[in-house]
């Protein structure tokens, strides 16, 4: 008898963020921040047209520090690396430590779907994930986010008044309204990134400690 | 709704029940996909826990077939990445035509829409009449769906749009006729075809082939069934036999990969090693 396994203790913890509408501005202000040799893994789900072919790894990689490239089915997720999901597929985590893709039916009218994310990396990786939600004109995302929280991880969402959509982390923020203070944080675009640099982050504790 | 850990646990032993009493293995398939699959499944089904569910599914044979709806994935288009249904005709196929018979194992054919498009493309290069293509699935439901060739008229555009960019030759309404709400297409195409039920996870070889088609399967396989499967096609391949994948989908983080080389990386077509060096 084989039931499903508890989170692998030797991956590298996880950072996932999730958006829509304005997603790629919002994007390019916080993923430079992140630092050279990251001791996490970041794992980033957006929004866009079906047919588009993903050229997020090629938009960012050079603005970025650590290396950039699109999450592919079975691959191991390491540290120090930030993925992308492609459009058309769900984007998941599974427990060995890896990512998986699949082609279910859309979520919120979203593949990737943001919830599916989220939900995934929660029950996968527990209190060693960080999930933050941005900028976006639905509410995908905030039902993972409560996962992610309910978990033991934590969630940042992007103040709605700096945001060039509000209904996304405004969702994000009512799906939390029972989450403890020490899980849940609200933060402009620069009090994110701003954290994201910081190896002594509170909010981020938990993907800097091995 | 339980903790997650529960929620898992309770999953492996309910999969672990099904294997047991049906012969069906879904213990090695994505855990995140199984997970939601199964969380919607509770849901249809009006029960607040995997065990529940676990009772009904080992009582009642009816809810398994009904569980199965949701355990295996129902839908597909023709033509499919027509990318990859274009490297098949222009650069596959001209090799197949050195062959003086073909198969073509089309595995986990779900409710048929591929091997249609194989049927239809292989009549086009004149190729069909010396084909037989198996159509597998574990789904005894989506089986039948193949084999009766009907399917929904609001999907017919977007399978014309497929089949028009992967380098259709005719007309796509030349394959089939127009009733109420259905596009019913030529039985003609499936003379050639066998539709079968075959589990990658449980069952072995049964043919030798000269090409499987294995499209958005495997993604739902952990490592293990995946390294398994691959081996499965490994030896139902010919020497120099082809192996197309979804558009997404490699060979590259497996270990069968050594037994391939790569024919074309941007379509997912790999191809058998010769004779071992």
């Amino acid at each position: 008898l084989n039931p499903f396994e508890i989170p692998v203790k030797n991956a590298p913890s996880l950072l996932v963020i999730g958006c829509s509408a304005g997603g790629m501005d919002a994007l390019l202000k916080i993923l430079p921040a992140l630092p050279r040799e990251m001791p996490f893994a970041t794992a980033v789900v957006i929004h866009l047209p079906p047919d588009s072919d993903s050229m997020l790894a090629r938009i960012f990689g050079p603005k970025v520090r650590a290396p950039a490239k699109e999450a592919e089915d079975k691959e191991e997720i390491r540290a120090n690396t930030i993925y992308f999901a492609v459009p058309s597929y769900h984007l998941a985590v599974e427990p060995e430590g890896c990512f998986s893709l699949s082609v279910d039916d859309p979520v919120n009218f979203s593949r990737p779907s943001i919830d599916v994310f989220f939900e995934s990396a929660a029950a996968a990786y527990g209190s060693r994930v960080v999930g933050i939600l941005l900028t976006g004109a639905n509410s995908d995302g905030a039902e993972g986010l409560r996962a992610i929280v309910k978990n033991g991880g934590r969630a940042i969402v992007q103040d709605p008044k700096t945001a060039e959509n509000s209904a996304m982390p405004e969702a994000g923020i009512r799906a939390l309204t029972d989450a403890p203070d020490h899980a849940r944080f609200i933060l402009p675009l620069e009090g994110i990134a701003k954290q994201l640099q910081d190896p002594r982050s509170l909010i981020m504790e938990n993907l800097w400690k091995r | 709704m339980r903790d997650s850990e529960t929620f898992d646990i309770e999953i492996g032993l309910l999969l672990e029940g099904i294997y047991q009493k049906y012969r069906s293995d879904f213990r090695d398939y994505t855990k995140s996909s199984i997970r939601r699959r199964l969380a919607l499944a509770i849901e249809h089904f009006g029960c607040s826990t995997a065990s529940e569910l676990q009772a009904r599914v080992l009582g009642e044979p009816e809810a398994y077939d009904q569980l199965l709806r949701f355990l295996t994935v129902p839908t597909s288009e023709m033509f499919r990445d027509p990318d990859y249904f274009r490297a098949i005709r222009e650069e596959i196929v001209p090799i197949l035509m050195t062959y003086p018979s073909v198969k073509i194992w089309i595995a986990g054919c779900s409710t048929g829409e591929e091997v249609y498009s194989f049927a239809i493309l292989l009549k086009e290069e004149g190729l069909l009449q010396r084909t037989i293509l198996y159509a597998t699935d574990i789904n005894p439901l989506s089986l039948r769906k193949a084999e009766a060739g009907i399917f929904a008229l609001d999907q017919v555009a977007l399978f014309t749009k497929n089949y028009q960019k992967a380098g259709g030759k005719a007309a796509f309404s030349d394959y089939y006729d127009v009733t109420l709400n259905a596009a019913v297409f030529d039985p003609a195409l499936r003379e050639n075809i066998v539709f079968a039920d075959h589990s990658l996870a449980t069952d072995s070889v049964f043919a030798e082939v000269q090409l499987v088609s294995c499209r958005n399967v495997l993604i739902y396989f952990n490592r293990e069934l995946q390294t398994r499967v691959f081996r499965l096609f490994y030896d139902a391949l010919s020497l120099r036999g082809f192996l197309g994948l979804g558009a997404k989908e490699t060979i590259r983080f497996s270990p069968m990969a050594s037994g391939f080389d790569t024919f074309s990386e941007r379509a997912r077509i790999y191809r058998k090693k010769g004779a071992a060096a």
